[in-house]
């Protein structure tokens, strides 16, 4: 009990430098939980694949379509359950900077193969009913003020053109891992305008998504399904949704490897800050713990006052750190929404932090508590304040 | 009686291999209920010796025998042990802790006893009243003078009730009135209480309160 009301007061005792001690750590904190962040949302889309769902694409790449007449013998494999796909239409609403996903998908087995994305019925009704009506996410759908029924024109870029739609559905996620911020619109209202304006370009799709009955055959599957294709004009490559999703986020793979170094740079930063203020701090006391040592205060004593007063503010630290980050993690999500639909701190993040700190609490106190166990009494107590 | 006994007492620092003898051949007794003062020169050695009698320092060679025990043969955690239970330290800055109050600061050595916090209580509440400062147990160091907190300090040696108090300069960062205050409230302690007594000061003024005056010059007694 002592210790503990001691470890609070050395604490505070220069409240200043303690103070920006904390705010120093709290900012540092705040920052390696925003880049965690970041990366996580960055990942959000492979986390939440499904481990029955394959992917199916050009095994040259991504950006080559695949014959639509693939569906029918990829349904005919053992194993696979129902088959979906989809275009990447890569529309502009307005204005280039107003970006979000869009999508041409396939209305009767899109929404299946997707049990993620809730549609009301009656939405879906109007949805299969129209050939250009869409559904959006009601995170979009509240970024422009979209209603049902609302008329929103996309431009095409690699589908050239001046494409109107009509809002018939929102759909929500099932959970908040589930991106809302797409646009869903019809493939046949894609495909049978490219068939008047670009006949080449019609009856292909861009990616096949594939339920599969049994997750551990994906491999099996996958080969199957891409031996049956070998030697074609359209190769392809199937590999399961999370991988399928990890090939796009891999492509930002520096940038992410970049902003796991700061996120380790910043620890470091956090220990240089605590480990400063704590040899201060222990400095100063020298003459006091050579007292505590005079009157039978053993090398252990030393060691809680010092390492608990360490670890007590990298613990507030920390604490204030993750109020800051969920202050303006809000804030973030909504400026960041667009390209991270899933910004949001995770336990994980939370866990990190914490831990971080408490190493950080740790290591910060070597220093100190050595010069302090190892310290004699008359050389402690020679030293004037 | 003897409470201390000091033979042949040797101590040397060690510079590389060179040796700076820094007491030589000391022999000194010291009876229960004495006060006496060391005396000298700076560098005479008169702070090392209360530091061996203290067993904060270990001698060269020789030992210091205080209330039968052997201090000179004690490990370290049986001297903290022993120091706990036989010594009271004053000392010229105080040491005070400046985050405790003065009553924390007095409870401090009962910390490590297996008093209640009850027992503890009164055995504060007694030194403070013994040294005068009852009224500013809620007080910390900083609100008080340095006289007050030489009180403090003073409390705090007495209040696990030791067998010997060792004071290094007490009144050295004191001015004239509150240096008179503490050496009679010292003179007090060794005449009221019986406590024995052994300071190191370079004050005559304060020395004449002890019984027995000892000097020191270069390492030797006289």
């Amino acid at each position: 009990m002592f210790v503990i009301k001691l470890i609070i007061r050395n604490a505070f005792r220069h409240k200043l430098r303690t103070f920006l001690t904390i705010l120093g750590l709290a900012l540092a904190v705040m920052a390696f939980g925003l880049i965690r962040t970041f990366i996580t949302a960055w990942y959000s889309g492979a986390d939440a694949a499904a481990p029955d769902r394959l992917a199916t694409r050009s095994a040259v790449s991504i950006i080559f379509p695949l014959p639509l007449a693939y569906k029918e013998q990829i349904e005919k494999i053992d194993g696979v359950e129902e088959v979906t796909y989809a275009n990447w239409f890569g529309g502009i609403y307005v204005d280039p900077q107003n970006f979000f996903a869009n999508f041409a998908v396939d209305p009767p087995t899109f929404f299946k193969i997707y049990p993620e994305y809730l549609v009301k019925p009656e939405y879906m009704e109007a949805f299969n009913r129209e050939r250009n009506a869409a559904i959006v996410g009601t995170k979009l759908a509240d970024r422009f003020s979209w209603k049902i029924g609302d008329q929103v024109n996309l431009i095409g870029t690699i589908y050239p053109g001046d494409w109107p739609f009509v809002i018939r559905g929102l759909y929500t996620g099932k959970d908040e891992t589930i991106d809302e911020t797409a646009f869903m619109f019809r493939w046949d209202y894609l495909d049978e305008t490219m068939r008047q304006t670009m006949p080449g370009r019609a009856g292909q799709v861009g990616w096949y998504v594939i339920k599969i009955s049994d997750p551990n055959r994906a491999s099996e599957i996958s080969d199957k399904i891409d031996s049956r294709f070998d030697n074609s004009l359209a190769e392809t490559l199937t590999e399961t949704e999370k991988a399928f999703q990890l090939s796009f986020v891999q492509m930002a793979g520096t940038i992410i490897a970049g902003l796991q170094i700061i996120s380790g740079l910043i620890i470091g930063v956090i220990l240089l800050v605590l480990a400063n203020t704590m040899a201060m701090s222990a400095r100063e006391r020298i003459p006091e713990y050579a007292y505590l040592k005079t009157i039978g205060f053993r090398s252990f004593h030393l060691v809680g006052l010092v390492g608990g007063e360490s670890l007590f503010i990298a613990g507030l630290g920390a604490v204030s750190g993750l109020i800051f980050l969920y202050l303006v993690s809000k804030p973030i999500a909504i400026a960041v929404a667009t390209f991270f639909p899933v910004f949001k701190p995770q336990p994980v993040t939370l866990i990190l932090a914490i831990c971080a700190a408490a190493v950080v609490g740790v290591a910060a106190a070597i220093f100190p508590v050595t010069r302090a166990v190892r310290m004699k009494i008359i050389e402690g107590l020679r030293v004037v304040e | 009686m003897t409470l201390v006994q000091i033979k042949n007492l040797k101590k040397s620092y060690f510079r590389d291999s060179l040796e700076i003898p820094v007491l030589t051949d000391i022999d000194l007794e010291i009876p229960e209920g004495a006060f006496l003062a060391l005396m000298g020169p700076s560098g005479s050695g008169k702070t090392t010796l209360l530091n061996l009698l203290a067993g904060i320092d270990r001698p060269t060679s020789g030992d210091v025998v205080v209330a039968g025990e052997n201090i000179s043969k004690m490990s370290e955690a049986e001297l903290a042990r022993w120091r706990s239970r036989h010594i009271g330290l004053v000392f010229q800055f105080y040491n005070l802790m400046p985050v405790l109050t003065a009553y924390e600061n007095v409870e401090l050595p009962l910390l490590l006893t297996k008093l209640s916090k009850g027992e503890r209580k009164k055995h504060v509440e007694t030194s403070l009243s013994i040294v005068g400062l009852a009224d500013r147990m809620d007080h910390y160091p900083r609100q008080l003078s340095g006289g007050q907190e030489q009180r403090v300090a003073i409390a705090r040696a007495i209040v696990s009730d030791p067998s010997l108090i060792l004071a290094d300069e007490p009144t050295g960062d004191l001015d004239k009135n509150s240096a008179e205050e503490i050496m009679t409230l010292l003179s007090r302690l060794n005449a009221e209480f019986k406590k024995t007594i052994v300071i190191v000061t370079h004050d005559p003024r304060a020395a004449e309160k002890a019984h027995t005056i000892r000097h020191l010059d270069k390492g030797e007694l006289g």
